[in-house]
């Protein structure tokens, strides 16, 4: 069924008005059920398995069953992701277990300079093919033109 | 049906989207209107963090020139993306995204993207224009850097708000509107310039999975055809709208094979060991100039592949065990290959975990290990996609210091509407863009969208009865649905409405046999295409009785009309082109040959909103960029 929800685990993001997994689902299917205060993955067959709401979970109370229609049963892939990396560990059918870390950025969350001070944009004119950042950011001193 | 509130937001740039060319755009403009005192705002469908194409991850960027290193220029990326789609190609557009990217690549590494290294401190390339990430966070650090631009800007961002239908002043885009996901609220958007980066197109076709497996397309399924519908019904003309993609890839689950065919150099072949690529060589003489070229044209791999499957040489597998071997052997002794092995049994599972998690799931699930067993490879269903090795999207203005007057009309990734900007899958005839690339081209139609403001400052009208009426139309589905609800016994089932989920089937059924998809084959001819169109017409008018039950329902009514007008303009731009040129992506079988003579040419569309009719017409190729004079 793609993601679901471990009930046991789910506690509904506290009563917030919305959850984390409805809240970073790109194709906006998690939902929260009111009555019972438990997520659910309203239209499994339109997930796109990216895992953003298992590895969002503050409880992790998510997982995913790969699709039924052309996965055998029995394997596993769960996310473990910090601020600089992420742990996989991938379960086969046979029952043999792999390991894998990765890191995911070299920057502090939430600190990304969209215009780096030591890339001084080249020129002030809107009609100028110059972007900002450039000509610096291109590591050149000029944006390349077209030789005519 | 309870009320719905109507907001109002005016600002002077709306930029539509929130995938990778959105947030290039939204750094761009953030930066140029903080100095000119202009108010920029962005909508998302979803959550920027992980919206878009680049939602799960990707382990490379697949564009990256290195002009500044002296490795290649512009002009040799213009030539390798003009064979990949066989001549058809806008060399300005590609160009110029060509010049920029790299200054992309370097602010997404200063924002904090992991990018491989060798010793010597210089990119990992995975093959000449591709270079390797842990890209798992891709799109959190490149939303992250929109969103502080934004914000350094006083930009506003909206996110959960679905934009449908644009707003017109006359031949002049006036806005935008659309709807919360999350709450009743319908959203006017009043803008001087609207730049479009929606996406492309999924499951306009029928999937090869169609049980629990439907949204295991390569492309994701939330690409809808916002943008190819936002344009074509602004009245934009529209290019390559035939150009569809099929991309091959490991099958079933579609993991990524750039880095097992260029990085490990693996071969793929049939099941009796035979590699079509030299079994085959006499075919590409049949698409020559292209087929002879190197690297072969995308669709004239997959051809050369389907080739066999005809033939019953099936099942084709990307060669990873040999592959392996190869590498590891040649690290030296048998510590350093053990070492080595290692080393890219944990490359060959990031590649899969950073973007594609169903095949790393696929491969536990059958027990593979790649470096002991094959994996199968396949042709996925067409997508529309003009950021990779397919071209649809809308026909722009390129930039005034390379375009000619063909293809110039005033700024840069302007549509042949006022005021209206495109980039990303929204712009067509620009292929090989991938996910920098957008970027790039959405830093560069923001940049062009400024300078219309500028030079176009003011608010355009809006006239409020436009307003309402699109508003009526827009939440009918709801409506509709309370007005029916209580005759049956099951929501789904009634006489007065369709669902949007059995809508879609219908749509998909009808590309699937008649437009050339996975059952065909990939082949059609004229005759299908016109009874395709027939059908495809009762469609439209039952559009009309598209019912939602709640807001999530009323979106998915609206992307199945979006993804209904992007089929429209495929069948008809297929249905127009009387050759074969990208047999690998379809095949007419009533003209199976390439005509140089008299298609050579871009095949354009537009919808005009004033008579409802569709104009096809040819536009001349044009070649004078390359690096080989």
């Amino acid at each position: 069924m793609p993601s679901y929800v471990i009930l046991e685990k789910c506690d509904g993001c506290k009563g917030q008005d919305k959850t984390a997994c409805q809240y970073i689902c790109p194709n906006d299917l998690m939902v929260l059920n009111k009555d019972t205060m438990k997520a659910y993955n309203r239209a499994p067959e339109m997930c796109w398995e990216c895992y953003n709401c298992v590895k969002i979970c503050p409880q992790q109370a998510i997982d995913v069953r790969g699709y039924a229609d052309f996965i055998p049963m029995g394997a596993s892939v769960v996310p473990l992701r910090s601020s600089d990396s992420i742990m996989w560990t991938v379960k086969f059918r046979n029952g043999m277990i792999k390991r894998f870390k990765f890191p995911i950025r070299t920057t502090p969350e939430g600190q990304a300079k969209p215009w780096p001070d030591e890339w001084q944009t080249g020129s002030d004119d809107l009609k100028s093919p110059v972007l900002c950042t450039e000509p610096a950011s291109l590591w050149l001193k000029e944006v390349p033109v077209l030789k005519k | 049906m309870q009320p719905f509130e109507t907001v109002e937001v005016t600002t002077d740039l709306l930029i539509c989207g929130g995938g990778m060319a959105a947030c290039g755009a939204a750094v761009e403009a953030a930066y140029w209107a903080k100095k000119k005192g202009l108010k920029v705002t962005l909508v998302d469908k979803a959550a920027m963090d992980r919206s878009g194409a680049v939602a799960m991850g990707l382990s490379a960027l697949n564009q990256y020139v290195g002009v500044g290193e002296g490795d290649n220029t512009p002009e040799e990326y213009v030539d390798y993306v003009r064979t990949d789609l066989m001549g058809i190609t806008r060399e300005d557009l590609v160009y110029d995204i060509a010049r920029h990217v790299d200054s992309t690549v370097h602010l997404f590494e200063k924002w904090g993207l992991p990018i491989w290294k060798d010793e010597q401190g210089k990119y990992v390339h995975e093959g000449r224009w591709q270079l390797m990430i842990n890209g798992e966070s891709y799109k959190v650090v490149v939303a992250e850097a929109a969103k502080n631009a934004m914000k350094e800007a006083n930009g506003e961002i909206y996110e959960r708000v679905f934009i449908v239908e644009p707003l017109m002043d006359g031949d002049r885009i006036a806005g935008a509107v659309g709807f919360s996901v999350r709450e009743n609220k319908f959203y006017v958007f009043k803008a001087k310039a609207v730049l479009v980066a929606m996406g492309g197109a999924v499951h306009v076709f029928r999937p090869r999975s169609v049980g629990e497996g439907l949204g295991r397309s390569w492309y994701p399924p939330f690409n809808s055809g916002s943008s190819a519908y936002f344009t074509i019904k602004a009245g934009a003309e529209m290019t390559c709208q035939e150009v569809r993609f099929i991309p091959v890839r490991f099958k079933d689950a579609y993991g990524p094979v750039g880095a097992w065919f260029l990085l490990f150099k693996s071969r793929a072949t049939n099941a009796f060991g035979g590699d079509y690529m030299v079994e085959r060589k006499e075919e590409l003489e049949k698409w020559a100039p292209y087929g002879l070229a190197k690297p072969i044209p995308a669709n004239l791999r997959n051809w050369l592949g389907m080739l066999d499957m005809k033939e019953g040489k099936g099942p084709i597998y990307m060669r990873t065990e040999e592959a392996i071997e190869k590498i590891a052997t040649s690290a030296g002794d048998e510590k350093a290959a053990k070492k080595k092995l290692k080393e890219l049994e944990a490359e060959a599972w990031e590649d899969f975990l950073d973007m594609t998690i169903s095949q790393a799931i696929l491969w536990a699930a059958q027990n593979i290990q790649p470096e002991s067993k094959a994996s199968e490879i396949m042709a996925c269903e067409p997508y529309f996609i003009g950021s990779h090795s397919g071209a649809s999207g809308a026909w722009v203005s390129g930039p005034e210091d390379v375009a000619p007057p063909e293809y110039f009309w005033g700024y840069n990734r302007m549509a042949t509407v006022k005021g209206l900007f495109c980039a990303g899958d929204a712009s067509g005839a620009s292929s090989h863009k991938f996910s920098d690339g957008s970027h790039a081209e959405g830093r560069i139609a923001a940049k062009g969208a400024l300078a219309f403001i500028v030079d176009n400052n003011t608010q355009p009208k809006v006239d409020p009865k436009q307003v309402e009426a699109l508003k009526e139309r827009i939440l009918r589905p709801l409506a509709l649905f309370e007005q029916h609800k209580d005759l049956s016994d099951n929501p789904d089932i009634n006489p007065n409405y369709i669902k949007p989920k059995m809508y879609m089937f219908r749509l998909q059924k009808i590309m699937d046999e008649y437009s050339g998809g996975v059952s065909a084959d990939f082949t059609t001819s004229g005759k299908m295409l016109e009874r395709g169109l027939e059908l495809l017409e009762l469609l439209k008018e039952d559009s009309e009785k598209l019912a939602a039950q709640d807001l999530h329902e009323l979106m998915r009514c609206w992307e199945n009309i979006q993804r209904t007008w992007q089929a429209e303009a495929h069948m008809r731009s297929i249905l127009f082109r009387e050759e074969t040129r990208w047999p690998g992506y379809y095949f007419r079988a009533d003209f199976p040959n390439m005509d140089e003579k008299n298609w050579r040419v871009f095949v354009n569309c537009k919808w005009d909103p004033k008579t409802g009719q569709w104009e096809m017409m040819k536009k001349p190729v044009l070649n004078w960029i390359t690096a080989n004079k």
